[in-house]
């Protein structure tokens, strides 16, 4: 018997939920077969079996949310029979449900006077919380009732931190109610259904009020929507950067003539591919990069990290948020292959299945916001880089040539800088070189 | 206000909607000369005439497609089955052409009929006559099953089957017949009541005619509550108000709804009440295994899933053909004992019957 554990599927995952069994109970399991997807932080990712035998028992169903390390499903040796009670649900059973002990009725009725509370007799089964399959392991999500599920989540209370008081250790609404009035409670609940309880006058320990609520939670012009993971992590990682890494913000304007030029002979040569401005724009920050490695950096607490690859991550606006993607060796790929692979791994962010792999070790980052008409903008860091360019439209305007006012096309780029790790002249220095490099396009590929 | 039993409610509302409708006759066996087995065909021969109030032979499937064929040339068969045990006989006419002749033949033509019959064990008449099978109708589209707990309910519930165009199906219960209920006081605009006081009158027939009729298709809360929902139809409503009363004295608040019609179901009603509550526990008649519980408690699921505080029980018969023998019999019968066996199993498995017990103690 062996126990998967939920694997660490990114540097910022701290748990993961399980998006959807790909196996259920009693499936033979090969090396190598998925078991499972699971949504991380940043995306869903498939997980794979590393051992062969029989999948015995599901503990963390899908929709639930389990621990970096903690057990979510045993896998017995190959042959072994699976227990009936450990079958999976249907499919057609909507995700989000943890695995239910049966609802089981006393069918008959009990024969005995009124006065003795008998059990239900033994000619039908009893109501029984079953032991899940080999116990329950430490760390698996303890049994709860769907309302106690619903007012942990509205309340901001983790069943984990509970002791259920229920059948077979089943949280039930009372413990909830019992961690709020122990002051548990994180967030003001949500209006619920008027639910009276049970007079508690009696009671030894006095029941305080709920929380005040807070004002516009019941507010009708307001709607609730909860955060789903990507929203939490952006914003914990943006506030991260702007409180922990001093932003000081460059501006170029650069002449676009010649990119956009450079970029009609490219194209007409590749057809039918195509490269756009921004691969351009990626290709010429890698290339700056590689001669200015102060920029190619990390800083920690202890040291500075020297970035010996130019891997440059691409901003992706998905349905849901953000996600930035990664070129690695950008410096030492063609342009035509960094634009298929930009558009791949775009097409993968906004499908939800960039692996934590194509969007970890970025070491420099590209945000674009022409295609929206932006003259200029200011990008947050994406941590832990030393720096983010920000890349606005190119924009018609009269520009000075030679003592003549001519049209001519420009743009505007602006890098956000980690002043913990460069300098204003160091981040200048880059500046000036990628300015070059798209104002004379022939050298990014040079 | 008056008090009435639920045989005078079904009998005094069969005359006021034949005084009301000449279209609307009576068949069945036994129903005219001996005034029916449970007598709730009582004196309608006398003042109706054996042209309205017929007798058949012992012939379930013969009468029920005669009744049929009635009611598709316009009249409005009342048809009782002695008891629904016998209805089997008549299980092919039922199913297989009052529920589907208007669909079959694109609405040219309804059946508007209306058959009743008591089911119900605990008179010791054997397995065969004990039986509560009213699933089986319930399971079919093109019926529309009923099945009222109080004599209020049964006139108020009765009077829309027979004006339903429908074939319905009128589920009595033999040991309601005797239960006794309010009627509430109303004021007439019915046109039977003008008659009232005929030679077939009662002193409730007024307040009979006054009753408005019911919709098809709506269960009721009869008795709200905040800690648990009791469910039930026919008998085991009234086991249920019983049992919530019971609690109430244990400072144990239940909510009973009645479901009152078992096709169409009140899914909104019965989902409404658990959302309130938490909890639910099903009283049905029958047996448990695919029975009328089981589909009240798909709907539970469906519609409560977040707020049920635990699995939802059903209370129901013992899964074995009805004995004869008086204890055995009272023993396999779902009771008030067995309900509220149920009831605080799920009240102590929220929690809330400990806190109860605190309070009390």
């Amino acid at each position: 018997m062996t126990e998967i554990l939920m694997p660490r599927l990114s540097d910022t995952m701290e748990e993961g939920v399980i998006s959807s069994w790909q196996k259920k109970p009693g499936d033979p399991v090969a090396v190598g077969d998925v078991l499972v997807d699971i949504e991380t932080d940043k995306a869903v990712m498939e997980y794979e079996a590393y051992e062969a035998g029989v999948l015995g028992e599901i503990l963390v169903g899908e929709g639930e949310t389990a621990a970096i390390g903690a057990p979510i499903a045993i896998v017995l040796p190959a042959g072994s029979e699976v227990p009936a009670q450990a079958a999976a649900r249907p499919e057609e059973q909507s995700a989000g449900q943890a695995k239910e002990e049966v609802a089981v009725a006393a069918p008959a009725p009990a024969a005995s006077a009124p006065s003795d509370p008998a059990p239900a007799p033994a000619s039908g089964p009893a109501a029984p919380a079953p032991a899940p399959l080999n116990g329950t392991p430490r760390g698996t999500r303890p049994p709860s009732s769907p309302l106690a599920r619903r007012l942990a989540r509205d309340h901001g209370i983790d069943l984990a931190t509970l002791t259920g008081t229920g059948p077979g250790g089943r949280i039930v609404r009372a413990d909830i109610e019992a961690a709020v009035r122990a002051g548990g409670a994180a967030a003001p609940p949500q209006a619920q259904p008027a639910q009276p309880q049970p007079a508690q006058a009696a009671e030894p320990k006095a029941a305080p009020a709920a929380p005040a609520q807070a004002a516009g939670v019941d507010d009708a012009d307001v709607e609730r929507v909860p955060l789903n993971r990507f929203r939490k992590v952006a914003a914990r990682r943006l506030t991260e950067s702007k409180r922990n890494a001093p932003h000081f913000y460059l501006t170029r304007e650069v002449d676009a003539e010649e990119l956009l030029a450079f970029r009609a002979t490219l194209n007409k040569a590749l057809d039918p591919a195509k490269v756009s401005v921004n691969d351009l724009i990626v290709k010429a920050c890698a290339t700056a990069l590689r001669e200015h490695p102060a920029v190619n950096v990390s800083f920690t607490e202890d040291e500075l990290l020297v970035h010996k690859r130019v891997n440059v991550g691409v901003a992706v606006a998905v349905e849901d948020g953000l996600l930035v993607p990664v070129i690695r060796d950008a410096d030492r790929k063609s342009v035509s292959q960094i634009g298929a692979e930009t558009r791949e791994l775009a097409g993968k962010a906004r499908a939800g299945r960039l692996s934590a792999q194509e969007m970890s070790g970025g070491t420099f980052s590209v945000s674009n916001l022409g295609m929206y008409g932006i003259a200029s903008f200011s990008a947050v860091i994406n941590p832990p880089e030393a720096a983010i360019l920000a890349v606005g439209a190119v924009r018609d305007e009269p520009v000075v040539r030679d003592g003549q006012v001519v049209p001519g096309k420009r743009l505007s780029v602006t890098l956000s800088v980690d002043h913990r790790a460069c300098d204003g002249a160091t981040g200048a220095a880059f500046l000036a070189r990628l300015a070059e490099l798209l104002e004379r396009p022939l050298l990014i590929v040079a | 206000m008056a008090l009435v039993t639920y045989r005078q409610a079904l009998r005094d509302t069969l005359r006021a909607e034949m005084l009301r409708d000449e279209n609307v006759f009576l068949m069945g066996e036994e129903i005219g000369l001996f005034e029916g087995s449970y007598k709730i065909t009582e004196g309608l021969l006398k003042e109706f005439g054996p042209r309205r109030v017929r007798d058949t032979p012992i012939a379930e499937e013969g009468f029920v497609g005669a009744a049929i064929g009635a009611a598709m040339l316009g009249l409005r068969p009342v048809v009782e089955i002695m008891t629904i045990n016998f209805s089997l006989l008549a299980l092919d006419q039922i199913v297989n052409h009052a529920a589907k002749i208007y669909g079959m033949f694109g609405g040219q033509c309804s059946v508007p009929m209306v058959i009743r019959t008591p089911g119900g064990g605990g008179q010791q008449l054997g397995a065969t006559h004990s039986q509560n099978v009213e699933l089986f109708y319930s399971f079919i589209p093109g019926l529309k099953v009923v099945a009222p707990s109080t004599p209020a309910e049964a006139s108020a519930m009765l009077k829309a089957a027979i004006r339903d165009d429908d074939p319905v199906l009128f589920l009595e219960n033999l040991a309601l017949y005797n239960t006794k209920g309010e009627l509430p006081a109303g004021t007439s605009s019915d046109a039977g009541a003008a008659v009232a006081g005929g030679s077939g009158g009662s002193s409730t027939q007024m307040l009979i005619d006054s009753i408005e009729p019911a919709e098809i298709g709506r269960a009721a809360v009869t008795r709200p509550g905040t800690d648990i929902t009791i469910i039930g139809y026919s008998r085991m409503a009234q086991v249920a108000a019983e049992v919530a009363e019971t609690l109430a004295g244990e400072g144990i608040s239940a909510e009973v709804v009645d479901l009152r019609s078992l096709r169409p179901l009140d899914r909104e009603t019965i989902v409404e009440s658990v959302r309130r509550t938490g909890c639910a526990v099903v009283a049905e008649d029958d047996w448990l295994t695919y029975g009328i519980g089981a589909e009240i408690a798909a709907t539970i699921q469906e519609g409560a899933f977040d707020w049920l505080d635990a699995p939802v029980r059903r209370v129901a018969m013992a899964e074995v053909p009805l004995p004869y023998a008086k204890p055995l019999e009272l023993a396999a019968l779902p009771s008030a004992d067995s309900l509220l066996t149920a009831v605080r199993a799920t009240l102590r498995s929220t929690g809330r019957l400990a806190a109860l017990e605190t309070t009390r103690s």
